[in-house]
């Protein structure tokens, strides 16, 4: 079955709410009732059909052919399918998303996969900051998933993280992890500075070490544990790459002991 | 009883009846194959009868490093029990007890299935509040800090309600010598089968019982309707030649694997033939009103 494809016309003039252009809110829809969903940000209206030439196909398979970084909420609150953008998109990215596959081939903008409950949101490009953070007044970020990003992250990627896996290829800023509750977040370039600010439990893997530790964290020593190859094992089907590096011993690293303490950063073995 | 004679062994027409109850399978693994081996021991002994022991458990067989979770080499276990409430007890005393404790070791769910009984979830207390819960995709792990590292275990296995119990085969000889072989042949025949373990030691029971006592509050005494040193006195199902007999007990995730493990069994003791083992096999019942599963010996036949 084809896709249904949405490619973009020209470079859109305002922010666009591209949410509604999720699965699970087309399945069903005729092409004429799609180019009439509104996508404005503003008080001036944008339809779909406006900004999109839309050719019909299957709407679990969705493809935005062309990006920009006013495309925002892009696969926001999707549960199913598939939704595949050639270009960069804007903020929230995959916000709320509950399952189904996000890629993403260019950038991403601040708090992609902001509330994630499950599925997959892959970006190819770098990620901005707040990667699966709260958005202000909410209590807890990411609850469940898998992130993976090519590229970089900016900072305070898996701020208040719950649940699920964030897995960046490249770097990651400052504050990687902060206020982590639970969840697995691994660094495959270095980590700014302070990982794990202020983290309650959850695991930070910082393959290539950080530009600086907080001096609350206790150093454990160096171990080899089960843990990590079965972290390795689940990583290995997203990035085979970081999965290598993950079988080896390594420091441990516990803490915030600002806070509670139980949290964990796995640090190369020699420190960097 | 009426019998068939086949490579000159005498074979009862008659069948094993078996019962059906919960069970689980786990697999254990450790930094090699003889702690691997050793954890599974450990914690499938004092397992041979449910109804003294709790449960019947033994090894299902021996895994490669690339069939299990970690990539390290392991053993796959099945624990079977008369009810949920009794599995689950002996699930958690004999991981805390003989798995958790047992170096290197790591303790998996071994059957997926709907139904879950607790593994991790209820052992992980031991931590003392520095365990860990660790989720990749639908699998959640505890990691539990012990001295020599980590304890990793899943936090559920799965629960099998229709698993079988009590299938056997009955090993009857002219020595003690000649008996054991065969049965030792068999046993080896059904090891080779998937799902399935046999509780007694070797897989071997020589103590085959009956229901009830002449005691009260004794649920089970010896069968003395094969005992070959009361024949003469008790109601003796033997024949004179035989003054030997061992019994094979089975139990099997499914029925399909209790009646093939009784198909190998039975196969090999024929194969052997009279003068080195048998002289007659039978199977044990209670009249087929108990068991909802029969395997009649003559439906095993080769």
């Amino acid at each position: 079955m084809s896709p249904l494809v949405f490619t973009l016309r020209d470079a859109p003039l305002q922010r666009l709410d591209l949410a509604p252009l999720a699965p699970d809110r087309l399945v069903g829809l005729s092409e004429s009732k799609i180019a009439t969903i509104q996508l404005q940000t503003t008080r001036e209206r944008v339809l779909a059909g406006d900004v999109f030439k839309i050719r019909t196909g299957e709407a679990t398979q969705i493809r935005f052919e062309g990006g920009s970084e006013r495309f925002d909420r892009i696969g926001a609150g999707m549960s199913q399918g598939e939704v595949i953008v050639d270009g960069a998109v804007g903020i929230q990215a995959g916000r709320l998303m509950q399952g189904g596959r996000l890629a993403i081939a260019g950038n991403a903008g601040p708090w992609a996969a902001s509330g994630m409950t499950g599925g997959i949101l892959a970006i190819s490009g770098h990620a901005g900051d707040r990667l699966g953070g709260p958005l202000a007044g909410e209590t807890v970020g990411m609850r469940g998933g898998v992130v993976i990003v090519r590229g970089n992250a900016g900072a305070r990627a898996g701020d208040r993280m719950r649940r699920g896996v964030i897995i960046v290829e490249g770097k990651a800023d400052s504050y990687v992890g902060s206020r982590m509750i639970a969840g697995t977040i691994i660094v495959g370039g270095r980590a700014g500075r302070l990982p794990g600010y202020l983290m309650n439990r959850g695991t930070i893997v910082t393959i290539n070490g950080s530009d600086g530790l907080s001096p609350t964290f206790a150093d454990s020593g160096v171990h080899e544990l089960l843990a990590t190859a079965l972290m390795a094992r689940y990583v290995e089907t997203y990035s085979r790459e970081v999965a290598a590096t993950l079988r080896r011993p390594w420091r441990r690293l516990l803490g915030d002991m600002a806070v509670i303490g139980k949290g964990e950063i796995f640090y190369p073995s020699v420190a960097n | 009883m009426s019998q068939l004679t086949v490579n000159g062994i005498r074979v009862d027409d008659t069948f094993a009846e078996a019962f059906e109850m919960r069970a689980t399978a786990l697999t254990i693994t450790a930094h090699n194959a003889a702690w691997a081996r050793q954890a599974a021991a450990t914690m499938t002994g004092f397992a041979t009868s449910v109804i003294g022991c709790g449960c019947e458990a033994g090894i299902d067989r021996v895994l490669n490093p690339d069939e299990t979770p970690d990539g390290r080499p392991g053993v796959r276990v099945l624990l079977f029990a008369v009810s949920t409430n009794e599995l689950q007890k002996q699930v958690q005393a004999r991981v805390g007890q003989c798995v958790l404790t047992s170096s290197g070791s790591a303790c998996y769910a071994g059957l997926e299935a709907e139904e879950r009984l607790k593994l991790g979830n209820a052992v992980r207390f031991f931590g003392d509040g520095w365990q860990i819960s660790k989720r990749f995709g639908d699998k959640r792990y505890w990691r539990i800090p012990v001295m020599d590292g980590e304890f990793i275990c899943d936090a559920t296995t799965g629960l099998s309600r229709t698993a079988v119990g009590g299938g056997n085969i009955i090993v009857m000889g002219a020595t003690n010598e000649t008996t054991l072989a065969a049965t030792e042949l068999a046993v080896e025949a059904i090891a080779a089968v998937p799902n399935v373990i046999m509780p007694f030691p070797g897989g071997i029971a020589r103590s085959g019982s009956k229901v009830g006592s002449k005691y009260k509050g004794v649920p089970a005494s010896t069968n003395d309707a094969y005992c070959p040193t009361l024949r003469g006195a008790s109601n003796s199902a033997l024949d004179p030649d035989i003054t030997s007999v061992l019994e094979i007990v089975i139990d099997g995730l499914t029925s399909d694997s209790v009646a093939a493990a009784m198909r190998a069994g039975v196969r090999a003791i024929l194969a052997l033939g009279p003068e080195r083992g048998a002289l007659r096999i039978g199977a044990g019942n209670y009249g087929g009103k108990l068991g909802s599963h029969h395997y009649h010996l003559k439906d095993l036949l080769p």
